[in-house]
């Protein structure tokens, strides 16, 4: 039952409209609108306000700005990123383009909207920062990476040395730039008071960090804060914090002391909510001539908002990858007056495996070596950097098995070669690694005189499937049919989560859910054998079972309905737990991580130099898989995103305004289903017995890791042009196009 | 958005003559593209005439071969008629490779001809824009240019018409049908039916206010091979980085005729004559489409990001001239 494919439980719900999303809820009636209204300026101070006109426009509830919007509290620097304070409307100083600098609150969308623009702000433009490559000077190493998770440099013998001593050698600089989550739900948030307790529904991935961060922010206790989030439409990182939206709505709806509800525009996600910095990045590999390598240093400079400590793992990536004596690896940031960088889907591996697989292509390329077998040479027998074992590595197996299952041998080793009557033809491939975390997780389970059981947690179902992969879990654990597995998420008043992110939320609740079945059984189990009225009194608990909706000890069972019923008539619960990985000695004894391979066919048109994915494979080793459809789904979510990476992704600033220029889906550009003709992943199915119980990590951004390398590679391949600043682009093919 | 008034008209002489009551009244349709404007308040009516139940919605044809495309045809079943398929299929394929199934479902042809730009420039309201704010200034001339004109440009304005439809109907020569409020109908070719940038790039048409598209008519298509190519990053649902639009008849070994027509390159769809004129009577090979894309270029000017756009122009129309000129 776990791992099947099973459909979505709540899909019914959704392609009936019935599952309610934030900018739907109505339970506390009609409620007010609001309009944020934004910066127009990327770095300077508001220098004149007027908003008389806004204030007499039909339906005008309220309209703050510094001036009058409420006392909020600072944030608290120690405190994860996500889960401090965020104040707005808080000074006349603007810190990046779009920021809001005004809220309009009125009785309808449409009049809130309207009034918004009649906010008349003048401001005094400043020069700003807002060029990363015009500022690399100015780039500094940053005390943390990740809030701590990950350091910000490692070093291992002499990387130097061992490039000035190798035969063959590839030092190479690589761009990435500003790309956004933009999940298909905007950000929104429907805030509704009632005395001094207010509810908050809001969309977002980790309902405790949102709890926290408006509690903190208006200085009140947490228990008056209750947040839900049933449904999400997607977060991919960016709602792992709640932000403007939520904070500005839940402050008017006291004010105002009626509900108040806003939600982003499309815009103005391209503002209000944080984005995948761009990077800089620089690679060196040594090797010789047998592919080993002997060393390997990843350097990589990304952007930072000033007052901001974001800082993604880019450079991290590479230390469990590849074997290599002398190693190097460093981030640096560089301030920006440019929205907070934030985690998108894999922060740190998708940008910075787009830059170690091209050099590892490079590599291979200057070789004459197989880029499969270059990986392959290059397996480590522990971990490179920490020097632990890891727990369960296929890295090789995903290489070898993806190399036979897409036709690897058809690609030509020398590039341009491969012609069709449309264009070039190129075969590429990348490994995909991405680190395992488990953070602190608790889910009640609870079973009812029917046998039934209820399984709650504030966990968050963000579109990946935790609903049906926790009704599957628990059937399995209570041995009963998922569909006697009611699921509860999204509510602060379940059992606390880590929520969904990092690709830790479906083995994080899982296993916790696991553990709540584990103990419920342990409670049956004791009641049943001191019940004179059980077939089960007076036998030894510890080999209890649950299967088929009955409890047995060896061959004497009862129906589970039946022990409820009798011996908890209103119901028996358990909670189960997971602690933070950094508390488990097996987090620390081993190095756990996901692994894969991709393998991508690219067409380049031979007129235009338009690339074309034709195929593209992937093949994955990510522990246990819950469900193996929805994995599936996540990780060929992951790949698209890795070909949107490859090819069109991109947010350019336009230095003079410090502003994303093009902020609608027409010009930011992802992958459309015409883009993807023929993909396919493929699950190593296995057990990381040092990962939890259930031996499951979690794939929701594994399949973005090294997909966009294996599409450059293929381009490579195609066309032998090589394009380090990505996106890859006609007029960065168009000079080099063969003839 | 700001507040207007609506009215559905009942036929299109009583849409003109609402539209000649009201001050600052416009036309609306399928509305793809109108109303993303007015929430942003780039276009800001006071009033609304619903024009998309109009009985505007019939391709007839006309007398001697050609074809009327009522205003109101929706895209998708235009690219589907099959009369437009056989003897128009530049304008199918055009049509085709424009938008998502979902926005041709909606988008009417009177209304994909009044498109706006898709500069981006012109739909952030924080950044001067000569077509938004007449005198204000440009932000695309020394700003993101990647997707703006390199053809027939001004100081004033470098943004380019979004429109693949309108690239295939101005190599086939097709004229605008227009109502005015006085009920007086009047036919203007569709060369003649756009305006380049110069210093008033917010006037994009010769449409005067209050008059009404009722219909888009073909002539008689000449005899060649049609054909429309469309080069984007992506493969569907992008406007043009550069399109191309071509008829070519080869007879006993000469160019008989040609027509080219380019989008994505300036402020209308572009049609260039040069180009035909190079053609029309000579041998084709590659060295003639390469001579005539040279000509249709000559006169191309990039701002930085959209050089490529000159040599992609010149490579993708020598291409399609390769394959309709093939025997």
């Amino acid at each position: 039952m776990i791992g099947d494919p099973v459909p979505r439980i709540d899909a019914p719900k959704k392609v009936t409209g019935t599952a309610t999303y934030t900018a739907e809820v109505w339970d506390a009636g009609q409620p007010l609108y609001g309009w944020i209204v934004g910066a127009a300026i990327g770095h300077g101070r508001i220098a004149r306000l007027d908003t008389a006109r806004a204030e007499a426009a039909p339906g005008v509830q309220l309209v703050w700005t510094h001036r009058n919007a409420p006392k909020q509290h600072e944030p608290d620097a120690g405190q994860i990123s996500y889960a401090r304070a965020r104040p707005v409307l808080t000074s006349a100083e603007i810190r990046h383009h779009g920021e809001a600098v005004a809220l309009v609150v009125a009785t309808t969308l449409e009049e809130a909207r309207a009034a918004a623009a009649l906010v008349d702000v003048a401001y005094e433009a400043a020069d700003g920062h807002f060029d990363l490559a015009a500022r690399e000077a100015h780039a500094v190493e940053p005390p943390m990476v990740q809030s701590g998770l990950f350091a910000t440099r490692s070093k291992l013998g002499d990387v130097d040395a061992a490039m000035a001593a190798a035969p063959v050698t590839i030092d190479r600089r690589y761009t990435t730039p500003y790309e956004l989550a933009q999940p298909m739900e905007p950000p929104a948030c429907f805030a509704a008071w009632k005395g001094d307790q207010v509810t908050v529904h809001t969309s977002t991935q980790i309902i405790a960090a949102a709890r926290a961060r408006i509690a903190q922010t208006l200085g009140i206790p947490m228990e008056k804060v209750k947040v839900v989030a049933r449904y999400v439409g997607g977060g991919f990182g960016s709602k792992l914090g709640v932000q403007a939206e939520t904070i500005l709505a839940v402050l008017a709806a006291r004010a105002l002391a009626k509900p108040v509800k806003i939600a982003l525009s499309r815009q103005q996600m391209f503002q209000l909510v944080s984005q995948r910095p761009a990077s800089r990045q620089r690679v060196r590999l040594a090797a010789g001539r047998d592919g080993l390598l002997t060393a390997f240093a990843h350097e990589a400079t990304i952007q930072q908002a000033y007052g901001s400590d974001f800082v993604e793992q880019t450079a991290a990536c590479g230390r469990p990858l590849y074997a290599a004596a002398n190693r190097f690896t460093t981030h640096r940031v560089v301030s920006l007056h440019l929205p907070p960088g934030g985690d998108v889907r894999a922060p740190g591996e998708a940008t910075g495996l787009l830059a170690i697989e091209s050099a590892m292509d490079e590599l291979a390329h200057a070789l004459g070596l197989d880029p499969v077998e270059l990986r392959v040479r290059n397996e480590p027998p522990r971990d490179p950097e920490s020097n632990v074992p890891f727990s369960q590595r296929r890295l090789v197996e995903c290489l070898q098995e993806g190399a036979r299952r897409f036709g690897w041998q058809r690609r030509r080793a020398t590039p341009a070669t491969l012609r069709d009557a449309h264009g070039w033809i190129g075969y590429g491939m990348a490994s995909a690694i991405r680190t395992h975390f488990q953070l602190a997780t608790s889910v009640r389970v609870r079973l009812g005189p029917s046998g039934a059981a209820v399984v709650q947690s504030d966990m968050t179902d963000i579109g990946t499937g935790t609903y049906t992969i926790l009704a599957q879990t628990v059937g399995e654990a209570l041995g009963i049919s998922h569909h006697d597995v009611r699921v509860e998420l999204g509510d602060s008043d379940f059992p606390t989560s880590a929520g969904s992110g990092g690709s830790f939320g479906a083995a994080n609740s899982c296993n916790a859910a696991f553990r709540a079945c584990r103990a419920l059984r342990a409670r049956l189990a004791a009641a049943a054998v001191a019940d004179p009225l059980s077939p089960m009194h007076g036998l030894d608990p510890a080999g209890a079972t649950l299967a088929d909706g009955r409890l047995a000890i060896g061959h004497a069972s009862e129906p589970v309905a039946d022990l409820v019923t009798r011996l908890f008539p209103s119901g028996v619960d358990a909670i189960g737990d997971v602690a933070d990985g950094t508390a488990e000695p097996s987090y620390k004894a081993y190095a756990l991580n996901t692994y894969g391979a991709h393998f991508a066919e690219v067409r380049v048109d031979a007129v235009t130099g338009e690339v074309r994915l034709q195929r593209m494979l992937g093949v994955f080793d990510g522990g246990r898989m819950l469900n193996r459809a929805t994995a599936r789904s996540q990780l060929l979510g992951g790949m698209l995103w890795g070909a949107g990476g490859a090819l069109l992704e991109d947010a350019p600033v336009d230095p003079r305004y410090g502003s994303f220029a093009a902020r609608d889906l027409a010009q930011y550009l992802v992958p459309a289903h015409a883009d993807v003709p023929e993909i396919d992943a493929i699950i190593l199915e296995g057990v990381d017995d040092k990962a939890n119980d259930l031996g499951a990590k979690g794939v929701g951004e594994l399949g973005i890791c090294g997909a966009g390398a294996a599409i450059a590679n293929a381009v490579f391949n195609a066309v032998g042009v090589r394009v380090r600043d990505f996106p890859i682009t006609i007029e960065k093919l168009l000079p080099g196009l063969p003839r | 958005m700001k507040a207007f008034t609506y009215e559905r008209a009942a036929d299109a002489r009583a849409a003109v003559a609402a539209a000649a009551a009201r001050a600052n009244a416009k036309f609306i349709a399928g509305g793809t593209n109108l109303l993303d404007l007015m929430r942003l308040e780039i276009e800001q009516p006071a009033h609304l005439i619903d024009i998309s139940r109009l009985p505007l919605q019939a391709i007839d044809d006309e007398p001697g071969g050609g074809l009327r495309l009522g205003a109101q045809a929706r895209n998708s079943d235009t690219a589907a008629d099959p009369r437009v398929r056989t003897r128009y299929p530049l304008l199918s394929q055009a049509l085709l490779a424009g938008a998502s199934a979902q926005l041709r479902n909606k988008a009417s042809i009177g209304g994909n001809l009044l498109q706006r730009t898709r500069c981006a420039y012109f739909y952030d309201t924080t950044a001067p824009c000569n077509k938004r704010t007449p005198g204000g200034g440009c932000a695309a001339i020394g700003g993101l240019n990647r997707n703006h004109a390199i053809l027939g440009a001004s100081d004033a304005c470098i943004a380019t018409n979004p429109s693949d439809m309108a690239v295939a109907l101005m190599a086939l020569d097709a004229e605008v049908e227009l109502l005015g409020a006085t009920g007086a109908s009047r036919r203007v070719a569709l060369r003649d039916f756009y305006l380049l940038p110069e210093t008033t790039p917010h006037i994009e048409t010769v449409v005067h206010p209050g008059e009404l598209i009722t219909a888009v008519v073909l002539p008689r298509a000449p005899a060649g091979r049609q054909l429309y190519r469309k080069v984007r990053d992506r493969a569907s649902y992008e406007f043009a980085l550069v399109s191309v639009g071509v008829l070519l008849a080869v007879e006993k070994g000469t160019v008989e005729e040609v027509r080219v027509a380019l989008g994505g390159v300036a402020h209308k769809p572009w049609r260039a004559l040069e180009a035909e004129a190079v053609l029309r009577g000579r041998a084709p090979s590659v060295a003639a489409y390469q001579a005539a894309a040279d000509a249709a270029l000559a006169r191309a000017v990039g701002r930085g990001h959209n050089d490529f756009k000159i040599e992609l122009a010149k490579r993708t129309l020598v291409d399609a001239l390769t394959k309709a000129g093939r025997p």
